[in-house]
């Protein structure tokens, strides 16, 4: 099967290296309370969203081999339905996010059985395809409001007690969500579900044999990974208070893959790396127009020649740690 | 004459036809992505913006006063020696590893070229003229059909058949092939296999750029125009499943006409009809209508 | 920032007449829109020019008034839109945002600024809804807008002859919007829409569409949507020998640019309505040569225009109220004084941030009636402004009543 990701497990060694996972951990905690004084929140909570997005792309790349290239749907169609439930329907937060939550799951499962047909590049091909027909169908729907996006979207009350049009009240609502999609994740992958998982991409055939109902599991890992890109687009439709069709863009698709690629592929901490690189540089690149598309595929090309470990991958198999 | 559910006849042949013109494109871009997938196993994301370099090449040469007729061999020639510069640098080294990796670079080369030629000319369309022996048109009847797109179509139909009978009745196409199945033995007969495969991508590329010289006059020569067209050449692809060359071009032929029906009845679903098509294909056959089952 | 601010607050009132109290000192316009996209030549780095000329003439400095302008790349999109104007009002202290064409992007910062009670004075955006159901205290619509083309182009054309039309809308809210407009119109006169179709939004391939509209054999196919899907329309329907088989084409939104871009061959005899052309009098003639030199030769659009007569009664208006905190009084002030600069003439704006002036006609020149670089248009009728806009009444604007 796939040798997309070639992060080997890499037993840590003995002292400080075994605790690799959990200090990062806490240096992430540590950025996450101290980097609003001196980084524009809303950037911080688009890059967080981000993040959990990556974490879940890199869930069915990184643990089970397939790559997808139409995760723009589930992000982009949760953050329609979160905007629609906020805005329409006066759904308090949890609510919306829960809504569209839910409406990424459904589309998993659907997307799901008809992509895991097929292997490799194929499955690759049907999960944009399939992207793009819904990225049309949103374009004419009535309710996503087409080119206009869903806009004014309240942030609402959370619970009915927390204010979120308050940016800290957000902000820390955002980096709660976070952290829980990402010791969620971080729990499937060091589970016995994730094991078979890790076990399909290393040798498909061999789990078959083995007895495991392989398609099954992938379809699993296919749905969980849409539901917290759903996840990740519903807050990010609160935090921006819209939702538009650049959300269910392919080239949003292929943003999530770079993430990913850049911050590195089958680690824990790598998505939210490239996340967060990529989109500070699209913020201080702004003014720059397409560079900023060049520069991207540039970053494409060069992770794929030289690079394919990513960022964190490096620095994990440079320091012999766990990333 | 009856009237089909509400279309008279007439109006019916014509978009038939219109159908059979758009198809064209769509054939010969799937066509160069098969031939690129069946010797090297890498999917060419690249091929929407070597189409749309095809164009522009074709823009540039008219402004140093070389028109249409040459541009037809020209262009394709130079895009398709810029395919052969990116095979050698770059995906020579993805051979060994997993074809996903060939995706994600060809991927990236994409959003390079497209955003280079976007940063120099914007998106909105340059202009570009239609060959003078080929403007007009004649009145059929049941439709006004402008001689260029007649030319687009035949065009196609030749190249397409031709690369097909090169690719399955000829010596050449038959040491193409073996080398697809086995290139260790091939290459001990004596057959440089590694110079192939890249003339093979460079005719890929020269393939795509050729259909972006024909459709410069008709649609506009912008940098967006093979972005999302390449996503539906996939999908028609996909339907026709990628194992045979004669399979991805009447399909794209096939799709071509089925859109343009879709465009009289449907017309707002004319954009997602090949996508809907493609998930049916799917779930009935996985392997694609010619493909070999995976 | 506090100390700064008194600073510079400080530095503003040593120089001349007491202007001090705009916030930081500065009064800051920020100019987005589309810089390199379908829409950069009709607005683009041309409407930082036009805002530039405008302060320039105004005679900002003289009168002791620090103005800066800034410039923005919209994409087109509403979500980076909205990036930008709010990191412009939080982080930059952006005062007032200019231009934004597209309007579901012009719609998104409609809200943003209302929240954050800044002004916004829209040139480029076509939207009636923003003098409608989203109409705001803080928003001034200048230029035109989706009602007045459909009225303009509408009336006239039925007027004249052209009483069954044939609608090739663009499949998106914008195109439903223009093609429902101007089929009201067109009935109102008398006229009928024989059919309509739609076609998918962006399009590149608009045959099968034009056929279906030559089948009809309606008097004038009118192409509701706008950019590259109007030039590309005009420009197959030309292969498809359309206008020579005796149909009419009326471009429903169509810029100086989109007919430079197409060429008097192919545009030729195509009508519609616009606000402002360069070529209709001295004072525009002058100013038209002026900003073509800053612009590669490029010829001032009617959002240009737009640009410059916003900026010129915004900047009065911060001379009369002498402050640029309260971004509601500054709108309130426009309102209440009546518009008057040297490209768009007298005017005045309405209680639902609508900007009233005359309309006009314009039919492309045949190219031989063309004598010089730019000389595109001749004036087919001028729409009083009394007619030329939707009755403040009909428009369902929360601030009316």
């Amino acid at each position: 099967m796939a040798q997309i990701t070639e992060q080997a497990d890499i037993r840590p060694r003995h002292g400080l290296a075994q605790w690799s996972e959990q200090i990062a951990f806490a240096v992430l905690i540590v950025f996450l309370i101290i980097a609003p004084s001196f980084i524009y929140p809303v950037l911080l909570m688009k890059a967080l969203c981000f993040a959990i997005f990556a974490c879940a792309f890199n869930l069915l790349i990184g643990y089970v081999g397939l790559l997808s290239f139409g995760h723009a749907l589930f992000f982009g169609w949760s953050s329609y339905v979160c905007a629609f439930a906020a805005k329409r329907w006066g759904f308090p937060p949890e609510l919306a996010i829960l809504a569209g939550t839910g409406a990424a799951a459904v589309l998993g499962l659907v997307a799901g059985a008809i992509a895991i047909r097929r292997q490799g590049i194929y499955f690759a091909m049907i999960t944009l395809a399939l992207a793009q027909m819904m990225y049309f169908f949103a374009l004419q729907a009535p309710f996503t409001g087409g080119e206009d996006g869903i806009q004014a979207v309240p942030r609402g009350y959370l619970f009915g007690l927390f204010n979120l049009a308050d940016q800290m009240t957000m902000y820390a609502f955002v980096v709660v969500v976070f952290l829980a999609c990402f010791l969620l994740i971080y729990r499937i992958i060091n589970s016995p579900f994730g094991e078979v998982l890790k076990a399909i991409r290393e040798n498909e055939p061999r789990a078959i044999s083995l007895g495991y109902k392989t398609d099954r599991y992938k379809l699993v890992a296919f749905v969980l990974s849409a539901t917290l890109a759903g996840v990740a687009g519903s807050t990010k439709a609160l935090v921006f208070q819209l939702a538009s069709l650049t959300d269910v863009h392919w080239t949003m698709s292929g943003e999530v893959v770079l993430m990913t690629l850049l911050g590195g592929l089958g680690t824990v901490f790598g998505p939210a790396v490239g996340a967060f690189i990529i989109v500070a540089m699209q913020s201080y690149l702004a003014g720059f127009g397409q560079w900023v598309t060049v520069i991207q595929g540039g970053i494409f090309v060069v992770c794929v020649l030289l690079f394919r470990r990513g960022i964190v991958g490096v620095i994990a198999q440079a320091l012999r740690i766990k990333l | 004459m009856f009237d089909f559910l509400g279309i008279p006849p007439q109006a019916l042949f014509g978009q038939l036809l219109l159908g059979l013109i758009n198809g064209s494109f769509y054939a010969l871009l799937s066509l160069g992505l098969a031939v690129i997938f069946g010797m090297l196993n890498i999917i060419n994301f690249a091929h929407g913006a070597q189409y749309m370099m095809g164009a522009f090449v074709a823009f540039f040469l008219l402004q140093f006063g070389i028109g249409y007729w040459p541009a037809l061999i020209i262009a394709p020639v130079i895009v398709g020696i810029t395919g052969i510069i990116i095979e050698r640098l770059f995906l020579q080294r993805l051979y060994q590893l997993d074809h996903l990796y060939g995706l994600l670079l060809t991927f990236g080369l994409a959003l390079i070229i497209q955003g280079l030629f976007r940063h120099q000319y914007g998106s909105s369309g340059l202009p570009y003229a239609m060959p003078a022996q080929l403007t007009g048109g004649h009145n059929l009847g049941f439709m006004f059909l402008p001689n260029y797109r007649a030319w687009v179509v035949v065009l196609s139909v030749v190249v397409c058949f031709g690369t097909w009978f090169v690719i399955e009745k000829t010596r050449l196409g038959a040491n193409l092939r073996a080398a697809t199945e086995n290139p260790t033995l091939v290459r001990a007969f004596g057959i440089n296999v590694p110079r192939m495969i890249t003339l093979t991508y460079g005719f890929g590329v020269g393939l795509a750029a050729l259909a972006g010289v024909m459709a410069a006059p008709i649609y506009s020569v912008n940098p967006l125009m093979g972005a999302d067209l390449i996503i539906v050449v996939f999908a028609v692809v996909v339907i026709g499943g990628m194992g045979s060359i004669m399979g991805a071009i009447l399909t794209g032929f096939a799709l071509g006409v089925i859109e343009g029906l879709t465009k009289v009845f449907f017309p707002e679903a004319s954009n997602t009809v090949i996508f809907v098509i493609m998930v049916i294909v799917l779930l009935w056959r996985p392997a694609g209508l010619f493909g070999r089952a995976a | 920032m506090k100390k700064l601010a008194t600073i510079a607050a400080l530095a503003a009132l040593s120089t001349g007449p007491a202007f001090a109290q705009f916030t930081d000192g500065v009064i800051k316009i920020g100019v987005m829109n589309d810089m390199a996209g379908t829409y950069a030549d009709l607005a683009g780095p041309g409407s930082v020019i036009a805002a530039r000329m405008a302060v320039e003439d105004f005679g900002a400095d003289k009168k002791g008034m620090k103005v800066e302008i800034v410039g923005a790349d919209h994409q087109n999109k509403p979500d980076v839109g909205s990036n930008v104007v709010r990191t412009w009002i939080d982080v930059d202290k952006v005062d007032v945002i200019v231009d934004v064409p597209t309007s579901s992007v012009a719609l998104a910062v409609n809200q943003i600024t209302r929240e954050k009670n800044k002004v916004f004075l829209v040139s480029g955006a076509a939207a009636s809804d923003l003098t409608g159901p989203q109409c705001s205290p803080n928003t001034v619509h200048w230029t035109y807008d989706t009602w007045a083309l459909a009225n303009g182009t509408g009336n006239a054309i039925v007027k004249t002859g052209g009483d069954s039309w044939f609608f090739l809308t663009a499949d998106y809210a914008f195109g439903h919007a223009l093609e429902r407009d101007t089929a009201a119109v067109v009935e109102k006169n008398g006229g009928k829409v024989v059919g309509r179709v739609r076609h998918p939004f962006p399009g590149t391939d608009f045959s099968s569409f034009l056929l279906q509209a030559q089948a009809s054999k309606a008097k004038v196919i009118g192409l509701a949507n706008a950019g590259a899907d109007t030039t590309n329309a005009i420009k197959q329907a030309a292969e498809f020998g359309i206008v020579q088989g005796g149909q009419n084409l009326a471009g429903l939104l169509v810029f100086l640019t989109d007919v430079h871009g197409l060429g008097l061959k192919t545009a030729q005899g195509l009508i519609f309505t616009e606000a402002w052309y360069w070529d209709m009098n001295d004072a525009n003639r002058e100013f038209a040569k002026r900003f073509a030199a800053a612009n590669r030769g490029v010829h001032p659009s009617m959002v240009h225009a737009g640009v410059y007569s916003s900026v010129t009664h915004y900047l009065k208006a911060l001379e009369a109220l002498k402050s640029d905190a309260d971004g509601k009084a500054v709108v309130a002030k426009m309102k209440e004084m009546p518009t008057e600069d040297k490209l768009m003439g007298k005017g005045t704006i309405r209680a639902d941030g609508r900007k009233i002036h005359p309309m006009y006609l314009f039919e492309v020149k045949k190219p031989e009636e063309s004598k010089y670089p730019w000389d595109y248009y001749k004036l087919r009728a001028t729409i009083p402004a009394d007619q030329a806009f939707r009755p403040i009444g009909e428009g369902k604007c929360p601030l009316v009543n």
